[in-house]
């Protein structure tokens, strides 16, 4: 019995690896840090998923494709969850999904504790250009095109960029 | 149960109208990257509202027989039912009274988000975590704006003058404590307010010195209405009017 449900999660695990984030394309939900458990009563499979900000617009249509995902796998009895507690964190972004966000063009968060700075007018954050490389970059603004970006620009190949700011 | 309902009401619509009166701004910041900052931060705060009414319709559901929900707490209630303070309400003026209503409002709520987090009510508290990352970002964002407007140039000094002359008597709304308030407060799920207005006003002084501008006198007359109760300044109509003009007008329409 315990075997049998640590082998259905795992499976519900591997589906949901391909729901990715409608705004960021190139990250699933596990990538990202904002699926949270899986928990199987019975015949129902409750999702637990936390939202990246309050007002993220993504997560209904997140909830949305985890439930056509699931359902195209046979599951009917699905049951979605948001918790908000413990906050979601950047520090919840798998290496992979890092990897992948550089490579998607987003300058993937740095750790928390590196260089979550709230001091006034703060620069030298170095992040580094997705593109070039180069440290040599500035901020912007605090907000980019998402709640959970920042826009920067790299000084040595010119380009601007987002950064998934750290949260 | 009345009062946790209100106070959560309060909550929510202190966040839904600021976060509306932001969105006001899409399309028309004084550049781009300005404009998406004020559109985030409006963003943010009707997302916090959300979660707010979304707990609140819980509230009324499992007490009343109503179908209450999110959207019929938005949309649905005039403006003498909505709780939210005075200083979220007012018109958005130019950029310097925007953000100075952004940096006063922020501050109070970090303070407040600070210690809602150890609520006893388990929801009310894990909103306010959440909450609280975003609004850290919002009082930053908005504190550099008062630098650089306060410190700026004569005419951005001038202009933030005037705003701090237009919001100035809104804020002591923020720390008298209504009754639903100081129920929430004494129940140990909501703040006492009258406690936060020491690292309010801290924050304040501090800010505005390095933004080079005079700290306004404390006087009585520093409460001019009290929206917590329901008793708005003229705007809070208008506001409505076009918020929910579409769903009284076609009622049930969705996106
Ligand atoms: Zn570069």
């Amino acid at each position: 019995m315990i075997d049998e449900e640590k082998i259905s999660v795992k499976k519900i695990r591997e589906i949901l690896e391909s729901v990715n984030d409608p705004e960021v394309p190139v990250l699933s939900i596990i990538d990202l840090g904002i699926l949270r458990d899986v928990i199987i009563n019975d015949d129902e499979i409750e999702i637990l998923i936390t939202p990246t900000y309050s007002g993220c617009p993504a997560i209904d249509m997140i909830s949305m494709n985890i439930k056509l995902a699931l359902i195209e796998n046979g599951h009917k009895k699905i049951k979605i969850t948001s918790v908000l507690s413990p906050a979601w964190t950047t520090d919840w972004m798998s290496e992979e999904g890092k990897q992948k966000l550089k490579a998607f063009g987003i300058a993937p968060p740095t750790l928390k504790q590196q260089i979550c700075h709230t001091e006034l007018f703060h620069e030298g954050e170095a992040i580094q250009c997705p593109r070039c490389n180069s440290y040599h970059t500035k901020l912007i603004s605090q907000f980019g095109s998402t709640a959970c970006k920042a826009l920067y620009v790299c000084e040595t190949c010119k380009e601007p960029f987002d950064y998934f700011k750290c949260h | 149960m009345k009062e946790r309902i209100n106070y959560t009401i309060h909550l929510a619509d202190n966040a839904l109208i600021l976060g509306h009166r932001n969105s006001e701004w899409t399309g028309f910041g004084p550049i781009i990257e300005q404009d998406i900052a004020i559109s985030n931060i409006a963003l943010d705060l009707i997302g916090q509202a959300r979660n707010f009414y979304q707990y609140a319709a819980t509230l009324i559901s499992n007490s009343t027989a109503e179908p209450v929900t999110e959207d019929t707490l938005a949309y649905l209630r005039d403006a003498k039912d909505f709780l939210n303070c005075s200083l979220v309400e007012q018109t958005n003026g130019d950029w310097a009274k925007t953000i100075l209503r952004q940096f006063f409002f922020s501050a109070y709520q970090f303070y407040l988000y600070q210690h809602l987090q150890n609520s006893n009510d388990e929801k009310l508290a894990a909103i306010a975590e959440k909450s609280l990352k975003e609004v850290t970002y919002h009082l930053r964002w908005s504190s550099e704006w008062v630098i650089r407007l306060g410190d700026g140039t004569e005419e951005s000094n001038k202009r933030i003058l005037t705003a701090v002359d237009d919001l100035w008597i809104c804020t002591g709304e923020l720390f008298e404590a209504t009754g639903f308030e100081q129920t929430a407060a004494n129940k140990g799920y909501g703040v006492d307010v009258s406690l936060l207005k020491s690292d309010w006003m801290q924050k304040v002084r501090d800010i505005f010195e390095e933004a080079t501008l005079p700290l306004p006198v404390e006087t009585e007359s520093q409460v001019k209405w009290f929206g917590k109760e329901g008793k708005h300044s003229e705007h809070l109509g208008y506001i409505l009017a076009e918020m929910q003009f579409l769903q009284r007008t076609y009622p049930n329409s969705e996106w």
